[in-house]
């Protein structure tokens, strides 16, 4: 899923600036199942900067309103009401939502709530972490499943590089060198002759153009 | 002006091998530069040129080996996919050997995160075992990564990589230095040895598969200065093995530069009577001027003409 983290209250007020009808706009995706994006996020943030702006003196009023997606342009649709009785939107959804949002309701100005982070899952309690690049070329069948280019400090195809020492990346903070991790893979499922090949330069073509884009536009199935 | 490295004239004759390293200034001041290269002339085949080493801003390698050259020294560019991606790896290549620079050391590179520039985008476009075939490609068939053939004279360096047999697994070790060699890596420079021992395990894997026969193997030897430096590498620098013994001699002994030297010099010793071991790459880091007295007590000088 998309990982997201709340922007900080003081960048949200500088956003919120002037207006004074708020839209708080929350998403029942990826931003929700994060607890940073969901309905009860949505409705503590409108309340928070109420009473902020309030204890100045200004009133600021707000509304609550949610979707499933906001990366869905049928769901955001639903929105086209609770955005013409506001001056603003602060989306909760990731960088996608908050893009959709922008492009239906270009009369008002949308604000993110989040800073969007990258594309991965809980590995413990409360710690997320990035498991994919969204590289368009997907080796992991070649790694055991551990993919070199997201958790690999350098990225690199054919490692682990010389700063991997007892298991652990040079970069630090106690990560694990994920060469070390596919060696150790790949030799459990008796595979580590895949180590041998040399994987070529990777062809960035796809990923520095514009947009990416995919599908056929609905011509056929 | 030669087409071929020296370097890799006098290493095909079966001579030991001697380099040792340079370090760049961070400044466009090079009298120092040129003063580590006057230390060092006449005492090792080639210096290595350091490609903003650990992620610090300095003077370019391919500059800094221009002035090199320039004094009579055999340089050997280090090149780095940390701050290039292939069109500037393979650009700045055309411009090294246009230069009259003939090695060229492969490496990933040290992740900017320990630099003077944490804050940078790491390019690793190529990986070393990517940037050597890219680099032997150029030479033979002659053409650019993408398949384009190199008009005119083919830029044919002696391609080199480096190993570090203590960083982790060294089953691993030695099948990535395979990938190296398989890519085009004739000459391969290791991470300084303390760890005897280690070393003679990972050089015998080297031998079971055949490498040492496929390619130099340079053995990295450092001197250590001080008591102080000796338990910082010991302890602060990712992928140095330095046995406890080493350490607690530096810290016995009355003067311990001296004693450092003389451990380096036994080292070299050693490490001329493994098998495969064909040079030592002195890394004498910030102290070039000792390079001669090691040389000279480990009975490698003079060097043969290249």
């Amino acid at each position: 899923m998309i990982v997201a983290e709340p922007k900080s209250f003081g960048e949200l007020v500088e956003m919120v600036g002037d207006h004074r009808r708020l839209l708080v706009a929350s998403c029942s995706g990826c931003t929700a199942v994060g607890g940073v994006g969901g309905v009860r996020q949505a409705r503590e943030l409108a309340c928070a900067l109420r009473i902020h702006f309030r204890i100045r003196g200004v009133e600021l009023a707000t509304e609550v309103a949610g979707v499933t997606r906001q990366c869905d342009p049928e769901f955001v649709a639903e929105l086209d009401g609770a955005v013409d009785r506001n001056e603003a939107v602060l989306s909760l959804g990731c960088g996608v939502g908050v893009q959709f949002l922008a492009d239906r309701f270009n009369r008002v100005p949308v604000f993110p709530g989040l800073n969007t982070r990258f594309a991965g899952g809980l590995t413990a309690a409360g710690i997320w972490e990035e498991k994919c690049r969204l590289c368009g070329d997907c080796i992991l069948h070649l790694t055991g499943g551990i993919c070199p280019l997201t958790r690999c400090a350098k990225g690199i195809l054919n490692g682990p590089c010389g700063g991997s020492q007892d298991g652990l990346c040079e970069v630090g903070d106690g990560m694990p060198c994920a060469w070390q991790l596919i060696y150790e893979r790949l030799s459990s499922l008796g595979r580590v002759g895949l180590l041998e090949q040399i994987r070529r330069p990777r062809n960035w073509a796809d990923s520095g153009g514009g947009p990416r884009r995919l599908g056929n536009g609905g011509a056929g199935e | 002006m030669n087409k071929v490295s020296g370097l890799a004239r006098l290493l095909e004759a079966g001579h030991f091998g001697v380099t040792c390293e340079i370090g760049p200034p961070k400044g466009v001041a090079v009298d120092t530069l040129s003063e580590k290269g006057s230390w060092v002339k006449g005492y090792v085949d080639a210096a290595n040129v350091t490609d903003c080493q650990t992620a610090v801003v300095r003077l370019s390698s391919i500059a800094a080996a221009v002035h090199l050259k320039s004094l009579g020294l055999e340089p050997v560019v280090q090149m780095t996919g940390r701050d290039r991606n292939r069109i500037a790896i393979q650009s700045d290549l055309l411009g090294a050997y246009s230069l009259g620079l003939r090695n060229v050391l492969c490496l990933t590179g040290d992740h900017q995160r320990f630099g003077n520039h944490p804050e940078a985008k790491g390019v690793f476009d190529l990986d070393s075992v990517q940037m050597v075939e890219m680099v032997r490609r150029m030479g033979d068939p002659g053409e650019f990564l993408c398949g384009e053939p190199i008009r005119g004279e083919l830029p044919v360096f002696f391609v080199g990589a480096v190993e570090n047999p203590f960083a982790g697994s060294p089953e691993l070790r030695v099948r990535r230095l395979a990938k190296k060699i398989e890519a085009g890596a004739k000459f391969i420079q290791t991470q300084c040895v303390f760890d005897l021992e280690g070393f003679r395990r990972f050089m015998a894997l080297v031998r079971a598969r055949g490498l040492d026969r496929r390619c130099h193997i340079v053995a990295g030897v450092t001197p250590l200065k001080s008591a102080r430096m000796a338990r910082f590498m010991r302890d602060q620098v990712a992928g140095i093995s330095i046995p406890d013994k080493v350490v607690n001699r530096i810290e016995a002994g009355a003067d311990p530069a001296a004693t450092g030297v003389d451990l380096c010099v036994e080292q070299i010793c050693e490490l001329r009577r493994i098998e495969g071991v064909t040079g030592v790459h002195i890394m004498a880091i910030n102290w070039e001027q000792v390079v001669p007295e090691i040389v000279r007590r480990a009975g490698l000088y003079p060097r043969p003409a290249c």
